[in-house]
C-alpha cells in the first residue's frame, strides 16, 4: 500500500498554476528525492503533502484514504523547512520533545522519546544548548531528530542541506539517507541540487514548471531520460541537431550537420523527421579509435573538475561535444588545440523528436 | 537529564488535560471563526462606530449646519492652521530628526545609546506638562528669555505652538528611522560605494530613496500626532486659534453645531490629507539622477560629518531636550517652598489632583486590559491573514482610523454617541474613549511582532502535532511576550496623556492631564509652585513607566 | 595593470582572530579562488582589500600603490555581493550606468558603454525592467555588468553564485570565467564551493580559520595537496590511518589495518602514525583483482557517469570507491570483492594530525 498517493494534483495561486494535474505514489519507507529548478513547484508539492496548503483539483491519499482535508496536526508528516524552523527560545531537547508532548504524551515519555532521537543524530550531548549556539550542520541534525522524535510516518524535508556549505554536504547527504532508513520512515526531500538527488533517491522525480517530468529510479532516468530537459538535467550531455535517416534492423542512422554519420539505436522515426540526440560527457572517449561512431574535432576548453577533466570539443562539422575523463592524474592528456576524434557507441546515443519550442527552450533550466 | 526537574508522572495531569482540550477546540475552524468574528465585532461596534457615527448622527439631527460669517471664517482659519503648521512642522521633524537617527545607528557607543534614550523624553513626558514646560522655557521670564534678557522671548501663539509640535513629533520620526536603519540592509550602500560613490552620494541616491516608504510613514505619524493634539496645545496658544483649540473654545461658548462642523471638517479633511500624500508619494517618479561629485565627496569627509552631527545634536538639544527637561527647575523648587508637604497632605487643590491622578490610572489599566484582551485576535489577524484577504485588509486600514482623527474631534463624536445612545455612566464613556484611542498602538505593535516570527516556525509546529491554541501558547506568544509588555506600557502611558478627547467627553469627571490644564491657563486658581509641582508629580509617574519600558526592551534584546 | 599584494594582513574581533597574517601575490589578468568552510575568513578578507572592513594589521598594495587609507570609492574596485545588491528601485539599465552617473559622466558615454554592458550580460530586452522582477541568474548578471561598468580592473567576487540553484551555478561559473578572461580582469573568486574553485581558477587559494591552508593550480591542490585538511576539503577522499614498517629511499611500507601498503613518501619515521590518502576514483574493483584486499559490499549508490560503492573490510576498515558506470554492474550489496589501489602514485602519506584527525578536518 503506497504511503502517498497523489491523484491529478492541481494547485493554483491567484490563477498562476504551481502544480499542474500530477500523480504519482510513493512507496512505503520509500526515499524520494524531487528535483527541479526553483518554481518548479517542488516545495508546493511538499506543503499539499504536509496539509499547510489545499489542492486545489484532484486527491491526496495516505495508505489510500483521501487525506485532503485533513489537518496537519493529524496526519503524522513532520515537515523540515530549509532553514530548519528550530524554536529559538527552546533548547534542543525542548525542541525535539515537542511533537510528542503536542500529541498528549507525558513529560516522562516525551523526553526519554526525545533522547532516543537525539542519540540517533548524535548530538544528545547537546541538549541543554540553545539553537544559536550550533553550526548549520548541527541545527539540521536537531531538525531532523525533532521530525524523527514526533511519531510522524512521513519525513519532507524541504532542501535539507540547502544552507550548508558544498563539502559539508557531501558529506552529510549519505548521513541523513542512513538516519532516516534507519527508523524505516518514508521520506520526500525536495532539493535543487542533482548530485545531491541522484546519490541518496530511491526514486528521483523531475519538476518543471508544475509538471512532473520524469520519475523513476536514478538509473533508468540517467540511462533513459524522457525527453531533453530531463536528460540535461539529470547528468550532462552534448545535444545535436539532426535528421533521421534510415533504419534497418537493430540499429538506424541520423545525420547531423555537414554530413556527419551517427550510429544509433533503432527508432521509429520518418527519413528526414527532424531529431536530437544526446550523447552522456561520459560516455565519449578520446582517441579510442574501437568506438561505433567516430567524429574528428579539436579541443577548444579544458575544465578542471578534481576527479575528471571536462574537454569541450568543436566536430569539424561545427557542432559542440564534451567529453568528460576520469582517473587522468595531474596532467591533461590534451591541450586546447590539439585534434582529436571523439569515439561513442551505439548504444549510448539518445535520441529524442525535435521540441516545437527549440533546443534552446528545453535546455534553460527553468 | 537531571531528574530532579522531571516529574516522573506516569498519565497527564488535570491541567494538562485541560490545556489539551482547548488545543483541540482550537483546531476547529468554527472556534477559531468565531473568536476572530467577536474580536473583529467589538472593533467595529465599540472603537470604529462611535469615533465616527456620533459625528454623523449630529449632522443629521442638526437643524440647521448654517454657521454665522464670523465663526465660519474663524474656523475655516484655525482649521487651515492646523494643517499649515501640521506640514510645516513634519517637515522640519524629518529633517532634524534622521540625522540623528542615522548617529544613534552608525556609530553604535556608550553615547549614542545615551542619545537613543534621551530621545524618547518628550515621548514619554505628558503632553500637558511638555506644553507647561516648553511655555516656561521660551515665553515666561525664567527660561531662555532671561538668557536673552527679554521679557517674553517667543509668546503664545503660533510660533510657540509650532515649537511644541516639534518637539513631540520628533521623537516619533526618530524611532521610526531608527528601527529603519536597524533594519536597512547596509549593504546597498556600500554597493553603491564600491561603484564610485562617496558616502554623501550613496545615501542620497540609494538609503534615502529606498526608505521612502518608511519616511513617509514617519511624516505622516508627526502629522497626525500635530493635528490631533490638544492639552498641550490649548497651554501655548494663547489667544491664537488653530482646530483644536477652535474646537474647544467653541465647546466651551456652546456652539455646538461650530464644533460638529469643525469637527467633522478636521476628520474629514485629515482623512483627504493622508490618503492623498499616501497614494501620490508612491508613485512620484525619482528625476534623473543629478550628482555633483567634488561637492558631494567634500560633504562626505570626517569633518563635514563631524559637523553634521555636531549641529543635529544642537538642534536637539536646544529644541526638544531642553524645552522637555525645563519643567524640573520649577518642579523642584516647589518642592522646596514648601508646597511638597502639602500636597502630600492633599490639601487645598491637592485634593482634587490626587483624585484626579487615581482616576487616570484606574482608567489607564482598564484601557490597557481591554485592549490586550480584545487587540491580541485582531493582531493575530492582521499579521497572519487569518480570515480570508479583503476582511484583512479593510480591519488593516480601519486599525489607524482613532490616529488619524484629531482626538478632540473623536472626543466630540464619542460623547454625541454614547450621550445620545444609552445613559452610560461618563466614567465608562471615559474608558471607552481612551481604550479606543490606544487601540492602535497596541495592535500595530504586536502584529508587527508577530509579523516578525518566521510562519515556518508555526508550519514546522503544525506538522508536529501541536494545535493553534498550543502553537500560540508555547511558541507566538514566548517569541513576543516582550512585545506585549512594551505595547501594554505604551498604552498606558498613552492613556494616562490623553487630554484631548477626555476634556470633550467629561463633563464633571476630570483626569490628571485635564485637571493640569485647568491650573496652567488659570481657569483653577492656583499658585504657581503649585502648577509646578503637580507637573512635575505627573512627569515623575510617566518617568517610572519609560524607566520600565526601557528595561523591559533591554531584557528582551538581551535574551535574543 | 592591477596586480594585489596583500602583506600580513590580521583583523581581530575582540579575541577572534578572522584574519591571521594572510599573505598573497595576484598577477594582472589572473583568475583566483579563495575556498573555504563557513568563518575560514574568506569574506572577511576581500572585504578588508575592497575597504569595507580596515584590518588591524598589515599593508594592502593595488599595483604597488597602497591602499589602506583609501576609501572605498577612491580604490576602483568592482565588488559583486553575495545577496546580489542590486538597487531595487532603479531598472536594470539604470543600475547598470550607476557607476557612471556618479561620476558625472557624459550622457554619451553612459548610453554607449550601457549598452555594451546590455549586449555583454544579454539583457537588452530587459533593461526597463526592475530586479525584483528577474530571477536570480539574471539579477547576478546584472550585478556583474555593473561592476564591470564601473571601469574597475581588479575584481572581487563574494560568492557570486552562491544564491542560484545548484543546476544553473555550473554553467553561470564558465560563462563568468569567459567574460573575465575577454576582459582582462584581475579576479579574487571567494567561494564555498570547491568543484567551482578547481574548475574555474588559475589558482586556488584555501582557508581555514583565518590562515592561507594552501596555494596552488586546481590539479596541483587536487592530486598532491600539502596538508591533510586540503586534501580532504577538496573532494571526497579515503582516509586510512596505519603506522610506518619500513623506509626506503622514496618509499614507505605502511600497515594499514591487517594489509600492508607501499606509498611514496619521504621523510617519515619508523614507527611514525600517518594516514595514507587515496581517493575513490583510483581504487578498482573486482574479483580478478590480483594482491587486493576483500571486502564486502555495504552501499551502491549510482551517480550517474560514476558508481559510488561503499566498502568495509574484514577488519572493519571502510573504503569509499568511485568506478565509472558500465563497469563493475556486477556487483551488489552484500556481495563481496577484491579492492585494489591503483600505483602508489595516486596514494599520498601525511603526518597523522597532533590535536587528532577530526579536529583537523573540521568544516564548521
Amino acid at each position: 500500500m503506497p504511503t502517498v498517493s497523489f491523484i491529478n494534483v492541481s494547485k493554483s495561486f491567484d490563477g498562476v498554476s504551481a502544480l499542474d494535474r500530477v500523480t504519482f505514489d510513493v512507496d512505503d519507507g520509500e526515499y524520494l528525492c524531487v528535483l527541479g529548478p526553483t518554481g518548479s513547484g517542488k516545495t508546493t508539492l511538499l506543503r499539499l503533502v504536509a496539509g499547510l496548503l489545499k489542492p486545489s483539483t484532484g486527491t491526496i491519499s495516505f495508505d489510500g484514504e483521501p487525506v485532503n482535508g485533513m489537518i496537519s496536526q493529524n496526519r503524522n508528516a513532520a515537515y523540515v523547512p530549509q532553514q530548519y524552523a528550530l524554536f529559538p527560545h527552546l533548547t534542543v531537547l525542548e525542541n525535539v520533545a515537542f511533537g510528542p508532548l503536542a500529541r498528549g504524551r507525558t513529560e516522562s515519555e516525551a523526553l526519554s522519546m526525545a533522547m532516543k532521537s537525539l542519540e540517533l543524530v548524535r548530538l544528545a550531548g547537546r541538549r541543554t544548548a540553545f539553537p544559536k549556539e550550533l553550526s548549520g550542520g548541527m541545527q539540521q541534525r536537531v531538525a531532523l531528530a525533532r521530525g524523527l522524535a514526533s511519531e510522524a510516518r512521513l519525513l519532507l524535508l524541504d532542501e535539507p542541506l540547502g544552507a550548508l556549505d558544498a563539502r559539508l554536504r557531501l558529506d552529510l547527504r549519505h548521513k541523513l539517507r542512513q538516519i532516516v532508513k534507519e527508523t524505516g520512515l518514508t521520506a520526500i526531500h525536495v532539493t535543487h541540487d542533482r548530485d545531491e538527488a541522484m546519490s541518496v533517491a530511491d526514486r528521483i522525480m523531475i519538476l518543471r514548471q508544475g509538471r512532473i517530468q520524469d520519475y523513476g529510479t536514478p538509473k533508468r532516468v540517467y540511462d533513459r531520460p524522457s525527453g531533453i530537459f530531463v536528460a540535461n538535467l539529470v547528468g550532462g550531455a552534448a545535444f545535436l541537431e539532426g535528421v533521421a535517416e534510415a533504419t534497418s534492423g537493430d540499429s538506424s542512422t541520423v545525420r547531423l550537420r555537414g554530413g556527419v554519420i551517427v550510429k544509433t539505436p533503432s527508432h521509429l522515426l520518418t527519413t528526414n523527421e527532424p531529431v536530437i540526440i544526446g550523447v552522456r560527457k561520459e560516455r565519449t572517449r578520446l582517441a579510442d579509435y574501437n568506438a561505433e561512431n567516430l567524429i574528428e574535432g579539436e579541443i577548444r576548453e579544458t575544465r578542471f573538475l578534481g576527479n575528471s577533466r571536462e574537454y569541450v570539443v568543436r566536430l569539424d562539422n561545427g557542432d559542440t561535444m564534451y567529453s568528460r575523463q576520469f582517473q587522468e592524474g595531474k596532467n591533461e592528456r590534451f591541450r586546447i588545440g590539439d585534434k582529436v576524434t571523439v569515439g561513442f557507441d551505439r548504444s549510448d546515443v539518445l535520441i529524442f523528436a525535435y521540441p516545437p519550442q527549440g533546443l534552446g527552450r528545453e535546455l534553460e533550466i527553468v | 537529564m537531571q531528574s530532579t526537574t522531571v516529574r516522573d508522572n506516569r498519565s497527564p495531569s488535570i491541567v494538562q488535560r485541560l490545556g489539551f482540550g482547548f488545543d483541540r477546540l482550537s483546531s476547529r475552524p468554527i472556534a477559531t471563526r468565531s473568536m476572530y468574528s467577536i474580536a473583529i465585532a467589538f472593533f467595529l461596534v465599540i472603537i470604529v462606530t462611535p469615533a465616527i457615527a456620533g459625528i454623523l448622527v449630529q449632522l443629521l439631527t442638526l437643524p440647521s449646519l448654517a454657521l454665522s460669517a464670523p465663526v465660519m471664517s474663524r474656523m475655516s482659519d484655525a482649521v487651515s492652521w492646523s494643517f499649515i503648521i501640521g506640514l510645516i512642522v513634519s517637515s522640519l521633524d524629518i529633517l532634524a530628526g534622521i540625522p540623528l537617527a542615522w548617529l544613534i545607528v552608525r556609530k553604535r557607543g556608550r553615547w549614542t545609546t545615551l542619545l537613543d534614550s534621551l530621545a524618547d523624553i518628550p515621548f514619554v513626558i505628558p503632553t500637558v506638562a511638555l506644553g507647561f514646560s516648553i511655555l516656561e522655557f521660551w515665553s515666561s521670564s525664567s527660561g531662555m528669555s532671561s538668557i536673552i534678557g527679554v521679557g517674553s522671548l517667543i509668546s503664545p501663539g503660533s510660533l510657540l505652538i509650532m515649537l511644541l509640535h516639534f518637539a513631540f513629533s520628533y521623537p516619533v520620526i526618530v524611532r521610526v528611522m531608527v528601527g529603519e536603519f536597524l533594519n536597512y540592509r547596509e549593504t546597498y550602500e556600500v554597493a553603491a560605494r564600491t561603484l564610485g560613490a562617496s558616502s554623501f552620494t550613496a545615501v542620497r541616491t540609494v538609503t534615502l530613496p529606498i526608505l521612502r516608504p518608511a519616511i513617509l510613514a514617519a511624516f505622516l505619524l508627526a502629522l497626525a500626532r500635530s493635528l490631533s493634539e490638544t492639552g498641550a496645545t490649548i497651554v501655548v496658544a494663547g489667544t491664537f486659534e488653530n482646530g483644536t483649540v477652535f474646537i474647544k473654545n467653541a465647546r466651551d461658548a456652546g456652539l455646538t453645531t461650530a464644533v460638529v462642523v469643525a469637527s467633522l471638517v478636521m476628520i474629514v479633511l485629515s482623512l483627504v490629507v493622508f490618503a492623498l500624500i499616501k497614494v501620490i508619494s508612491p508613485r512620484l517618479k525619482l528625476g534623473p539622477m543629478r550628482v555633483w561629485p567634488g561637492f558631494e565627496k567634500k560633504l562626505s569627509t570626517h569633518s563635514a560629518e563631524h559637523s553634521r552631527d555636531f549641529f543635529s545634536i544642537l538642534v536637539f538639544v536646544i529644541f526638544v531636550l531642553l524645552p522637555c527637561l525645563f519643567i524640573a527647575f520649577p518642579a523642584i523648587q516647589a518642592i522646596g517652598s514648601g508646597t511638597a508637604t502639602e500636597a502630600v497632605a492633599g490639601l487645598g487643590p491637592w485634593k482634587a489632583f490626587w483624585s484626579s491622578m487615581l482616576l487616570s490610572y484606574v482608567i489607564a489599566i482598564l484601557a490597557t486590559g481591554v485592549n490586550i484582551v480584545s487587540g491580541l485576535p485582531v493582531a493575530v489577524l492582521i499579521a497572519r491573514n487569518r480570515l480570508n484577504s479583503r476582511v484583512t485588509k479593510i480591519v488593516d486600514a480601519l486599525v489607524d482610523l482613532p490616529i488619524i482623527v484629531p482626538s478632540l474631534a473623536l472626543g466630540v463624536s464619542l460623547n454625541f454617541f454614547w450621550g445620545n445612545i444609552g445613559a452610560l455612566p461618563e466614567f465608562w464613556v471615559l474608558v471607552l474613549a481612551h481604550t479606543t484611542i490606544t487601540y492602535s498602538y497596541f495592535v500595530r505593535a504586536m502584529s508587527a511582532s508577530i509579523q516578525g516570527i518566521s510562519p515556518e516556525l508555526e508550519e514546522s509546529a503544525r506538522t508536529l502535532g501541536a494545535m493553534p491554541l498550543r502553537i500560540f501558547r508555547k511558541i507566538t506568544l514566548p517569541l513576543t511576550k516582550y512585545s506585549l509588555l512594551s505595547g501594554a506600557v505604551l498604552v498606558f502611558t498613552r492613556s494616562v496623556d490623553e487630554t484631548g478627547a477626555t476634556s470633550a467627553v467629561a463633563k464633571t469627571l476630570k483626569t490628571a492631564p485635564v485637571l493640569l490644564v485647568d491650573w496652567i491657563k488659570g481657569t483653577v486658581n492656583v499658585t504657581a509652585p503649585e502648577r509646578a509641582l503637580g507637573v512635575g508629580i505627573l512627569v515623575l509617574t510617566s518617568f517610572f513607566a519609560l524607566v520600565i519600558l526601557r528595561l523591559i526592551t533591554l531584557r528582551g534584546t538581551k535574551k535574543e | 595593470m592591477p596586480t594585489l599584494d596583500v602583506r600580513g594582513i590580521s583583523k581581530t574581533y575582540g579575541n577572534i582572530k578572522a584574519l591571521d597574517d594572510v599573505w598573497l601575490y595576484i598577477e594582472d589578468k589572473e583568475y583566483v579562488c579563495i575556498v573555504g568552510p563557513s568563518g575560514c575568513g574568506k569574506s572577511t578578507l576581500i572585504k578588508c582589500i575592497a575597504g569595507i572592513i580596515q584590518p588591524t594589521e598589515g599593508e594592502i598594495l593595488v599595483d604597488d600603490h597602497s591602499v589602506l587609507n583609501v576609501p572605498i570609492e577612491d580604490r576602483k574596485i568592482g565588488y559583486v555581493f553575495q545577496d546580489i545588491a542590486l538597487f531595487p528601485h532603479l531598472s536594470v539599465k539604470q543600475n547598470l550606468s550607476y557607476g557612471l552617473a556618479v561620476r558625472n559622466a557624459s550622457a554619451n558615454t553612459v548610453t554607449t558603454v550601457t549598452n555594451e554592458m546590455l549586449d555583454l550580460v544579454k539583457m537588452r530586452d530587459r533593461s526597463k525592467s526592475y530586479p525584483r522582477e528577474l530571477s536570480g541568474g539574471a539579477q547576478q548578471k546584472v550585478a556583474v555588468g555593473r561592476a564591470i561598468e564601473s571601469g574597475s580592473h581588479l575584481f572581487l567576487l563574494d560568492e557570486p553564485l552562491g544564491a542560484l540553484d545548484a543546476l544553473v551555478r555550473a554553467e553561470l561559473r564558465y560563462e563568468l570565467r569567459r567574460l573575465a578572461s575577454d576582459l582582462g580582469l584581475t579576479v579574487i573568486h571567494v567561494t564555498h564551493d570547491q568543484e567551482e574553485a578547481l574548475s574555474i581558477a588559475d589558482r586556488v587559494i584555501i582557508m581555514k580559520g583565518g590562515r592561507v591552508v594552501e596555494v596552488g593550480k586546481p590539479a596541483e591542490i587536487y592530486h598532491s595537496p600539502q596538508t591533510i585538511f586540503t586534501e580532504n576539503f577538496v573532494g571526497e577522499t579515503n582516509l586510512l590511518e596505519g603506522t610506518i614498517m619500513d623506509i626506503s629511499e622514496a618509499t614507505c611500507k605502511v600497515k594499514v589495518g591487517t594489509h600492508m601498503m607501499r606509498v611514496l613518501g619521504k621523510g617519515k619515521g619508523v614507527g611514525q602514525k600517518v594516514i595514507v590518502a587515496v581517493r575513490p576514483e583510483f581504487i578498482t574493483l573486482g574479483s580478478t583483482v590480483p594482491s587486493g584486499w576483500e571486502c564486502r559490499i555495504k552501499e551502491v549508490s549510482f551517480l550517474g557517469g560514476l558508481t559510488r560503492y561503499t566498502l568495509e573490510d574484514d577488519g572493519g576498515l571502510e573504503i569509499l570507491a568511485h568506478v565509472p558506470s558500465g563497469e563493475s554492474s556486477s556487483l551488489r550489496i552484500g556481495g563481496r570483492t577484491n579492492v585494489s589501489f591503483r600505483d602508489g602514485e595516486h596514494m599520498l602519506l601525511f603526518d597523522y594530525p597532533i590535536e587528532g584527525l577530526e579536529k583537523e578536518l573540521a568544516l564548521e
